[in-house]
């Protein structure tokens, strides 16, 4: 499986990514903003970092990058798309997972190991987590405060689309606690903290970050034997 | 010559920390009679012929403002 991880101009977690895909046991592939040639990826992971310096909003410029054309066409496809905290941001602003993140409530920028429920299994990046399974993944970001309307996060929960929630703590004043969301076909899946800085023992609070980057493979390999698309549909 | 601004701002609804991060210290000031501060952008745009405003709408609403959580306004102001 080759896993593309694009990198923007200002990302800073690009090397992380591509080395949680390797652990993980698929070829990372190293993709350019300004290059439109997804290279026949089986996914992407959009890393974190400050994607064009977080200019005018996070995510706000990178939205437009040549390679976000391609991805959102492959992701409307179900192509499996991760976006972390940077990456996040960006998925919002290209109108492929609903909501906004915003400057943390507290103002203040939050790096600390964090507790997450994972809410859902029935995505292409969680399908190895079990419901209700608690996760220990590092959080940093300044502006990671989720945000939506009532009826969005309404229907969000309704149809089973969050999937993380912040426990023991709300390290940014998301709203509902939540740390991570999907789309309705569950391919594209946006998380604020970092799985990929929670994959080895030797740098990692845990190695609970592997399971995002091992799911993704589960959900190609049964989308390429049994031909069902890649998201899990609930 | 005439130059568009674009004043982007959060919807009401949306919680504004730098904002109340501000009316928090305007009492060090000696301020106490302020209820609120909502803190937004100006965005000046100046195009090479006549200002374009439904070129300038586009451009505020597929960049400049985040339609989920914010609003603009348009108006083009006279420069000498």
């Amino acid at each position: 499986m080759r896993i593309g991880v694009v990198t923007f101009p200002g990302s800073l977690d690009d090397g992380d990514a591509a080395r949680a895909v390797r652990i993980a046991g698929a070829d990372a592939v190293r993709l350019w903003h300004g290059d439109s040639d997804l290279q026949g990826v089986d996914a992407v992971v959009l890393p974190g970092g400050f994607s064009y310096g977080d200019y005018l909003r996070t995510g706000a410029i990178a939205r437009f990058a040549p390679a976000m054309e391609s991805i959102a066409d492959a992701a409307r496809g179900g192509m499996p798309v991760l976006g972390i905290c940077n990456g996040f941001q960006i998925l919002c602003e290209a109108h492929l997972l609903p909501g906004a993140l915003t400057r943390n409530q507290h103002l203040h920028f939050r790096n600390r190991d964090q507790y997450l429920r994972v809410e859902t299994a029935n995505t292409s990046w969680t399908s190895r987590f079990l419901v209700g399974q608690e996760v220990l993944i590092p959080v940093k970001n300044g502006e990671g405060c989720f945000v939506a309307d009532q009826r969005t996060l309404d229907e969000l929960e309704a149809e089973g689309r969050v999937v993380a929630r912040y426990i023991r703590g709300n390290p940014n004043g998301s709203q509902r606690d939540i740390a991570a969301i999907t789309n309705e076909a569950g391919n594209v899946v946006g998380i604020m903290p970092h799985p990929e800085h929670a994959v080895e023992a030797l740098t990692g609070p845990s190695l609970d970050g592997l399971g995002f980057f091992t799911s993704v493979l589960r959900a190609l390999a049964g989308a390429s034997a049994g031909g069902q698309q890649a998201g899990g549909q609930s | 010559m005439a130059r568009v601004v674009v004043d982007v701002m959060l919807k009401p609804e949306i919680l504004d920390p730098q904002g109340q991060a501000v009316a928090n210290a305007l009492p060090r000031l000696g301020v106490t009679d302020v209820s609120s501060v909502r803190i937004g952008r100006r965005i000046e745009i100046e195009f090479e012929g006549e200002p374009d405003l439904d070129r300038a709408r586009e451009i505020a609403d597929k960049l400049l403002a985040n339609p989920v959580i914010e609003d603009f306004d348009i108006h083009v102001v006279e420069v000498a």
